[in-house]
């Protein structure tokens, strides 16, 4: 029984895509790496122990949990302590461009799907294997298109981080009682005033739980993707692994959680602070 | 308003709502006079809604009633096309709605039909004056004069002071006040009530419908009210259109549907009723055999005209026909033995009387420790009628009979 192609075809059309659009994806990649390292810079521009309080500030104005703010201002000074302060702005800076673009392309797609049954069919599958496939194989299409480093660890974080943000908008659109959905349009609303007067504010906590899935996605990713020279935290556990390393994998691995437990931490208050 | 009094308000042609894939097959075989039940087993379809025909006049409460099932909630989706009807037509204003495209449908929705739904449907992000306010925000009302709307709408349902809480904070009754008020704040000339009280309280639900009624005097809007419950039907109703398997069975006005009952089926809907809520005083009371008049009869004539007619007290009119007391058979004999020549000396002036309109059932107390028959007096004074043990319970038994055959 011959063989299907499968493996050979998607070569092939990588192949086609790389050797036709690459220029395209190159000149985008030169333009983003100035936008990451002038952002980066920018943060990095600030003394640690002022970005440290000011993240402990917007901590408690977000959540008005005094609780949060402390463990953010410990938890960052912790990371300041272990040497890892550079490597951390590049990982939050590289999670935030990957975040808001995941977000930007998801939740339209979201609010989509959830208003069309037709759309739905086609986004449900395709999310089913962004989801399931190894975030490892986003990796190796990245490189021909955005040659090695942060852009190309970005594009796989955002493929990667989506599927979430478009689930949950679409099932937070979709759990909008049919009585209120009916009630809006008897009361003679368009589309957009539907959308934006009902269906979307009462939305708004799933979206925001699929906005905190996707950071927390993200930030797992950005880890991964240090093998194709994401640099950051995950950089460092990279080399530590490379070196066999115990302690300094470790920290690394701790700066990491520490990230993650105030991201998620902030976001959560964010979605659930309803009256 | 200035309408002409023989155009409907609405008006239902022939209305039907298929549901399923096979609409069209199972549309000509209802049109064939296949049964509900045929069609889903021919054809997968589900009927919503089978050939409905009916009007409401303007300023007039029709209460659509029917167990759950029987179509009554697609059929109030179909007027406004929340649900797009199968076939048939809707006319609001001799306008078809049928016809409209959708952005001539949102501007009738907008100023013609207000709609109340069963479980509010209120916007829990939104606070009560902001929910009231929807419509009107829809129609890019500014927002001063949106906000004096609806101020005057939370107002008129009895909910001032309570703009700025949220829904949540509201007791059901309250909440559905809200969803009134929403209603009631675009002006409409048309109110769609869906099952609006069925999911309060029994009591509250009682409140709110008195509270209907009232408005509804000053209001004067033209009222499609769903309901499952035949009380609420009957109370509310100036016409009830009775639906089953999503037909209309019979329309018409409480006491016809009571009284006559179009088949076996509305008969035994209605044999649970408690006919003496229904029946008024009016429709139990018997013309009265005999009356004599003050200025014309003494006691001789009155006890010969009771003797005659077997009665035991006779009432007693002035010359305008208004009652002014009763007479006994024995005070009659008394005094036409000691010689009294004038009614007005043996005459009773304090007795108990009731008007027209009271129900059979508050009757029966009164009845109780009546010795005489019971005066029905008319808001002139006038002696309509009066009212015996027998004939009130003839009646009672003989509507019971009709509802039971």
């Amino acid at each position: 029984m011959p063989r299907i192609p499968i493996g050979a075809t998607i070569e092939a059309f990588i192949d086609f895509l790389v050797s036709n659009f690459s220029f395209l994806t190159i000149a985008f990649t030169r333009v983003m790496e100035k936008v990451i390292s002038f952002l980066e810079a920018g943060l990095l521009f600030l003394p640690p122990w002022l970005f440290i309080v000011i993240a402990a500030g917007l901590a408690f104005w977000l959540t008005k949990k005094r609780g949060i703010a402390l463990f953010t201002l410990f938890g960052l000074l912790l990371i300041w302590n272990m040497g890892l302060w550079v490597a951390t702005v590049s990982t939050i800076t590289l999670v935030l461009i990957a975040t808001l673009t995941a977000l930007c392309i998801g939740v339209p797609i979201g609010i989509i799907a959830a208003l069309n049954t037709g759309i739905n069919k086609v986004v449900q599958p395709i999310l089913d294997v962004m989801q399931t496939m190894p975030a490892f194989v986003y990796l190796i299409p990245a490189i021909p298109f955005f040659g090695l480093g942060k852009v190309a660890a970005i594009f796989a974080t955002v493929i990667f981080s989506m599927p979430p943000a478009i689930r949950l908008t679409c099932l937070g659109i979709q759990q909008v009682p049919r009585e209120l959905v009916e009630c809006a349009d008897a009361f003679g609303s368009n589309k957009w005033q539907k959308l934006f007067k009902l269906q979307l504010p009462l939305a708004t906590p799933t979206i925001m739980a699929g906005v905190n899935q996707t950071v927390m996605l993200a930030l797992s990713m950005v880890v991964i993707a240090a093998m194709i020279g994401a640099r950051g935290l995950g950089g460092e556990v990279w080399r530590a692994i490379q070196r066999l390393q115990m302690g300094s994998g470790f920290e690394a691995g701790l700066g990491i959680v520490v990230v993650a437990i105030i991201l998620d931490r902030v976001l959560q208050q964010v979605g659930t602070k309803k009256r | 308003m200035s309408e002409i009094p023989s155009e409907p308000k609405i008006r239902i042609e022939n209305l039907t709502k298929i549901f399923g894939a096979q609409s069209k097959d199972a549309l000509k075989l209802l049109q064939s006079g296949a049964s509900k039940d045929e069609i889903l087993e021919k054809t997968g379809c589900g009927v919503g809604v089978a050939n409905a025909n009916f009007t409401v006049d303007s300023g007039e409460i029709v209460v659509v009633m029917g167990l759950s099932g029987s179509g009554k909630s697609t059929l109030v989706r179909c007027i406004n096309r929340l649900i797009e009807p199968t076939a048939g037509k809707v006319f609001i204003d001799n306008q078809d709605i049928t016809a409209l495209s959708m952005n001539e449908l949102r501007r009738v929705r907008l100023t013609k039909l207000g709609m109340v739904f069963q479980n509010f449907a209120l916007f829990p992000h939104r606070t009560v004056c902001q929910n009231t306010e929807y419509g009107l925000e829809i129609q890019k009302v500014d927002p001063a004069k949106r906000r004096e709307k609806a101020v005057t709408a939370l107002e008129q349902v009895g909910l001032k002071g309570w703009e700025d809480y949220y829904p949540h904070n509201l007791s059901g009754g309250m909440q559905q006040r809200v969803g009134l008020a929403r209603a009631l704040a675009l002006d409409p000339d048309i109110l769609l009530m869906d099952e609006a009280f069925s999911a309060l309280d029994p009591l509250i639900r009682s409140d709110m419908q008195d509270e209907l009624i009232s408005l509804q005097e000053s209001m004067r809007k033209t009222i499609l009210f769903i309901s499952h419950d035949l009380d609420e039907a009957l109370k509310i109703g100036d016409r009830i259109v009775l639906m089953k398997d999503g037909a209309v069975v019979q329309t018409g006005t409480a006491e016809q549907i009571l009284t006559n009952p179009a088949n076996e089926y509305v008969e035994r809907f209605v044999e649970n009723v408690d006919i003496t809520k229904v029946l008024t005083a009016e429709s139990v009371m018997i013309k009265p055999k005999a009356v004599v008049f003050l200025s014309a009869h003494g006691p001789k004539s009155a006890l010969r005209f009771m003797q005659k007619q077997g009665l035991s007290q006779i009432f007693v009119h002035d010359e305008k026909h208004k009652v002014i007391g009763y007479v006994t058979a024995d005070m009659a004999s008394d005094a036409v033995k000691r010689g009294e020549t004038e009614l007005h000396h043996i005459m009773q002036t304090e007795f108990v009387s009731v008007s027209p309109d009271t129900p059979a059932a508050d009757l029966i107390p009164i009845m109780a420790n009546l010795p005489y028959p019971l005066p029905v007096v008319g808001p002139n004074g006038k002696l309509r009628g009066v009212i015996i043990r027998g004939s009130l319970l003839a009646a009672l038994a003989e509507r019971g009979r009709n509802n039971n055959a």
